[in-house]
């Protein structure tokens, strides 16, 4: 049964995958980097949480959602205000005209905190508002949405607008949420200094295990039921619509599901780096990891923490070597992935890298485990109550290439996402 | 600990003791050669003596960073502060450099963006260990990256105006905290122009809002009113709704602090609304725009208008004639210099001079000695450095000129105290 199962969540491949991953980033980059660049890629692969999310939303639900930052930004300020009141205590702030409040409050003449800040005080609630508070903002934005069908190039548009507001309100408000100095000057966590080395490094580690646990649910999602639903709804959410799902909830749950994992990035990025502004809110950085996710590959899970560990190492070492042009060499890069590779490095893995593979580990296991995983999910049919008969007709065909190909005619990109022999 | 084992080792004539006074020996011949070797060579004092924190300090370079924003929306702000920077440094080695050492520089690009501010902050103080940072124009830049200066025990040399409130350690603010930008310029406006009402303006960050708040706590306190107080934000381009209350109100002061590009907008559509500032009807003061922005603005709009600063391009003293000289020759002829290029040409020379006086590169000896250090060959005139961080200077009003320069038609007596905590005006 475990075995079973095991199959179906991940082929052999996609398990090297991960296992590669692993070995990366828990073992060969904190055993060669000192600190302050262990410190700098753990502060990137917060943003490959908000990559993953878009490689669901976008790459497999077909939901360009072009305010990301929105959520990171939630998560972030989250655990910046708890982190904040931890570091304004009187003691501390006794140079203050108010001491025990945030100092930017005490710069704009507020003389007591804010009721909504006071819950904060509690890990707890933090913890929970990180998750929950950008989780139900997607929710209301989803169901605004979804429920009246506005999807493609207008729901990117509305979602970028929602970015630009909250800028504006986050800026706007500065009494109460720093303005554009943002909210600086974290020191502890529960009494812990963040700010250390070692500090650093276990942050590093707790960055990097979430992802993992990310990126496995992430990929549990794509192979169940729920994945291709997605996938089919991307191409032709019409069918999909006329055999009975609605197509509203769905979009809705991988919504929520991708400002959930960029808000927790933001949480890891306020902890990494000792600081929330609202430069990570707008449109401009929301749209950067929006091209984080295309370099790696929009419809690989795993090609969106490469891209992302790839895109910003370049930005950091373009702009250390070349200060005043590395805009111009940024630019460049993004014109050639985009050129050369459509669907991003995973894309040149697929072609160049994938098909020497099996000569690696024997042709037969290949074999062998495309045919388990037709038996597989026959069965899984089969075996459905009569509620979700319906949903066969979907679910079925999606697994076989042959049907995907008449239901996305002629594409690649498309076939990618819709097989998931190995 | 160790003294302790190095003891009783010799006490017992150990063989631990042998084998240590042969490894003493061992040591001392080659430290020996090469002490022998750089008294001989140079006068400068050892490395081992300037240099006891592991900064980026040989026997003949010391190296510094420079971290402003060459790209993005501030780099038209901050380009000038980096010109500044790298014309001290190069004039301060031409001059034998800083404890017979040349100064070498690391520029960072801040990109406008102030989390990058703090990645090459940390950058520069943890991997290249420099031994000061000239850098950060807006307060939100120089905010990202004070906890990273208080961390690693940096010193930075921060050049722009801007709102106080903040004492670190580890700053120099070589530009001027509100008070003493505010403060003498209204007291002047008030005395030379008799103003009695006052339409406060600027755009909404922590910088125009605490100037404001102090402006209007003084302007109240000379028993004077202020009719209005608008705030719009960074990058606004339309000023018609708040021009018409102005007309409305009939302030005999516009007292304007609105930033970067938005000022273009908002002088050109006062000039078009009919206001025009050469009649001081009503009169504008600005603590917010330098020949640098007036290169935007254009002169034409903008003649007629006063600002409180304490340097202009146009302040008629030798130091100066040579500092404007000395720059056109390096970065062209056209160049305009603004308050803050030249608060950032005091950068280095203060640097210098602080680690002159301490005879060392160390950032704890650099900060003790850094209070009481004067300059005197200052373009802006003489200056000194207050026990809190900031400079002593004097705040001067300059009248714009078409031709996009100011004309000074008042310059404080004395040099004015820094006060980055004014109290009664919080």
């Amino acid at each position: 049964m475990r075995q079973r199962s095991n199959i179906r969540f991940m082929s052999r491949q996609e398990v090297l995958g991960y296992v590669l991953l692993a070995v990366i980033l828990l073992a060969i980059i904190p055993l060669s980097l000192d600190v302050f660049r262990l410190n700098l890629i753990g502060k990137y692969l917060t943003y490959a949480f908000v990559a993953l999310g878009l490689v669901l939303c976008w790459g497999y639900g077909g939901i360009l959602s072009l305010g990301q930052g929105v959520f990171f930004g939630l998560g972030g300020y989250c655990m910046a205000m708890f982190l904040k009141l931890e570091a304004s205590d009187p003691e501390s702030t006794k140079i203050q005209s108010t001491p025990g409040i945030p100092d930017f409050m005490d710069w704009n003449q507020i003389t007591e905190l804010p009721w909504w800040w006071e819950p904060f005080r509690q890990l707890p609630f933090a913890l929970s508002a990180i998750v929950l508070l950008p989780t139900l903002f997607a929710f209301i934005i989803g169901v605004a949405m979804f429920k009246l069908r506005v999807g493609g190039v207008y729901f990117a548009i509305i979602t970028q607008a929602i970015a630009a507001i909250m800028t504006i309100l986050i800026i706007g408000q500065q009494g109460y949420t720093g303005g554009v100095n943002g909210i600086t000057d974290l020191r502890t966590l529960l009494g812990w200094d963040i700010r250390s080395d070692s500090a650093k490094v276990i942050l590093y580690y707790v960055c990097s295990a979430a992802l993992f646990i990310c990126l496995l649910l992430s990929q549990f999602i794509r192979y169940k039921k729920l994945g291709r639903i997605l996938v089919a709804m991307r191409d032709r959410e019409d069918r999909v619509r006329f055999s009975g799902y609605d197509v509203a909830n769905f979009k809705i749950f991988v919504f929520c599901l991708s400002a959930m994992f960029s808000a927790i990035g933001g949480a890891m990025f306020t902890l990494q780096v000792g600081f929330m502004s609202p430069s990570f809110v707008g449109i401009v950085p929301s749209i950067e990891m929006v091209i984080y996710c295309a370099v790696g590959g929009r419809l690989s899970l795993l090609g969106a923490v490469y891209g992302t560990l790839l895109v910003n190492w370049a930005k950091t070492i373009f702009s250390e070597t070349f200060p005043e042009l590395w805009l111009f060499a940024m630019g460049a890069l993004f014109i050639a992935v985009v050129m050369a590779f459509p669907n991003g490095l995973a894309s040149l893995f697929k072609r160049y890298i994938e098909p020497k593979l099996p000569a690696w580990y024997s042709g037969k296991t290949a074999g062998l485990g495309a045919s388990i995983m037709r038996t597989d999910s026959s069965k899984e049919t089969v075996g459905k109550e009569a509620l979700e008969e319906k949903n066969r007709v979907v679910s079925k065909p999606i697994s076989k290439p042959e049907t995907v190909g008449t239901m996305a005619p002629s594409s690649d990109e498309k076939l990618e996402g819709g097989v998931y022999v190995d | 600990m160790c003294i302790f084992n190095y003891e009783s080792g010799s006490r017992d004539n150990s063989p631990v003791f042998k084998r240590r006074s042969f490894i003493k020996t061992l040591i001392a011949f080659p430290l020996g050669l090469i002490l022998a070797s750089s008294t001989l060579s140079w006068a400068n004092p050892p490395t081992s003596e300037v240099n006891t924190t592991g900064l980026a300090v040989t026997d003949d370079t010391v190296t510094v960073g420079i971290l402003h924003s060459v790209t993005g929306t501030m780099a038209i702000s901050e380009t000038g502060s980096v010109q500044a920077e790298k014309l001290a440094i190069d004039q301060i080695n031409a001059m034998g450099g800083v404890l017979g050492r040349k100064i070498e520089y690391i520029q960072e690009d801040g990109a406008s963006d102030w989390p990058t501010f703090a990645e090459k902050s940390k950058k520069l103080l943890v991997n290249d260990k420099v031994a000061a940072v000239f850098g950060c124009w807006t307060s939100a830049s120089r905010k990202a990256v004070l906890p990273v200066f208080e961390q690693y025990n940096g010193m930075l040399y921060y050049p722009t105006f801007y709102e106080g409130l903040e004492q670190s350690p580890n700053v120099i603010y070589t530009g001027q905290e509100a008070t003493q930008q505010i403060i003498a310029g209204i007291d002047w406006v008030v005395k030379e122009k008799g103003a009695k009402t006052f339409y406060l303006l600027g755009s909404d960050y922590i910088w125009p809002r605490t100037s404001n708040k102090i402006a209007r706590k003084h302007i109240e306190k000379l028993g004077l009113k202020v009719v209005g107080e608008e705030y719009y934000p960074l990058g606004h381009t339309q000023f018609n709704s708040v021009i018409n209350k102005i007309k409305l109100k009939k302030p005999d002061v516009i007292y304007a602090i609105v930033v970067g590009g938005s000022n273009v907008a908002f002088y050109k559509q006062l000039k078009a609304a009919g206001i025009d500032l050469t009649k001081e009807k009503p009169l504008l003061l600005t603590i917010s725009v330098t020949e640098d922005e007036i290169l935007g603005i254009g002169g034409e709009n903008i003649e007629g208008a006063y600002a409180a600063m304490k340097y202009f391009q146009s302040l008629d003293n030798p130091n100066n004639q040579a500092f404007v000289q000395a720059f056109k020759d390096k970065w062209g002829q056209d160049i305009v210099i603004g308050d803050v290029t030249q608060a950032a040409y005091l950068g280095p020379w203060l640097w210098k001079a602080a680690v002159e006086k301490a005879g060392s590169f160390d950032i704890d000896k650099i900060r003790a000695a850094s209070p009481g250090i004067e300059l005197t060959t200052a373009p802006e005139g003489y200056v000194r450095i207050h026990e809190n961080h900031h400079l002593w200077s004097k705040t001067r009003v300059g009248l714009a000129q078409k031709d996009g320069q100011y004309k000074v038609v008042y310059e404080s007596e004395e040099l004015i105290e820094p006060n980055p905590f004014p109290v009664g005006y919080q």
